[in-house]
């Protein structure tokens, strides 16, 4: 299985994405932004970092690069893709996942460890995970206040689409919201990182449990 | 010609970084002040103000969080 990860100006969590997927045993594939393709990617990750240095909005620029509209294409036939961090600012901002990431209540970029419960194991990045499930992920970010208007807050909790909840809210994050999944439930977006706990070197290898539930679910 | 956008967090949204900036104020001595809003001032030279109004909603700002107004300067 290929893994693509997705490489703009000012990602920082590349590296750590690739890592994680060739521990997952699947291939990894960079994606460089200005390319047209995804490759022959079963699957892609939008890591997190600085895309062109947050300028204007987190993810608004990144989200007009060239890899964007074969991404889109592929979010729309359905396949797996998971936005982390500023991935998950990326994929708002590209329409791909409702609401917006705005900035932290409590003055602060919140960088540590933190609970959270998975609240659906319907979608592909979940799907190994147990309901209810309690992991310990790092979350490290100024923008991780998940906003949406209470229409589509409703929406998500009806459809069963948040798939992440924080147990202490780090953010101000509308209703403990750590990350949520698209309509057809291949897009996720969460602002945890697995994949900063993804090899037993870091400390924690909890990140595989989201990892790793692609492999189960994708088509390959 | 010259065009000055200004994008503003949409009412009601809450806007950590105005609330932090209103919570300085006291300190400094400046009192009275009950609410402050931060939001950001593009300009742009251009040839026409045609498009200005997409540029805003496609890239200058995000509907879902904010609200714009432009107008050109000279």
């Amino acid at each position: 299985m290929k893994i693509g990860v997705t490489i703009f100006p000012g990602s920082n969590c590349d590296r750590d994405a690739l890592h994680a997927v060739e521990r997952m045993g699947a291939e990894p594939v960079e994606l460089w932004h200005g390319d047209a393709d995804l490759k022959g990617s079963d699957a892609v990750i939008v890591p997190g970092g600085f895309s062109y240095g947050d300028y204007l909005r987190p993810g608004a620029i990144a989200r007009f690069a060239n890899v964007m509209a074969p991404l889109e294409d592929f979010a729309r036939s359905g396949g797996p893709i998971l936005g982390v961090c500023n991935g998950f600012q990326v994929l708002t901002e590209a329409h791909l996942l409702p609401g917006a990431l705005l900035r932290n209540t409590g003055m602060r970029f919140v960088c540590r460890r933190v609970r959270v419960r998975v609240e659906s194991t319907e979608t592909l990045w979940t799907s190994s995970c147990e309901p209810g499930e309690e992991l310990t992920l790092p979350v490290a970010h100024n923008e991780g206040n998940y906003f949406a208007d209470p229409a589509t807050l409703a929406e998500l909790e009806a459809e069963d689409r948040v798939v992440l909840r924080y147990m202490e809210n780090p953010n101000g994050s509308a209703n403990n919201i750590a990350g949520i999944c698209s309509e057809g439930k291949n897009v996720v977006g969460i602002m945890p990182h697995p994949e900063r706990v993804s090899d037993p070197v870091l400390g924690s290898e909890e990140g595989m449990r989201i990892l790793r539930s692609v492999l189960a679910g994708a088509r390959v | 010609m010259k065009v000055r956008v200004l994008v503003r967090p949409k009412a009601g949204i809450l806007d950590p970084q105005g609330e932090a900036v209103r919570s300085a104020l006291p300190a400094l001595g400046f009192g009275g002040v009950s609410t402050v809003h931060v939001g950001r001032l593009i300009e742009m030279e251009v040839e026409t103000a045609d498009e200005v109004d997409a540029m805003c909603r496609r890239l200058l700002a995000n509907p879902t969080i904010e609200e714009y107004e432009w107008e050109v300067i000279h």
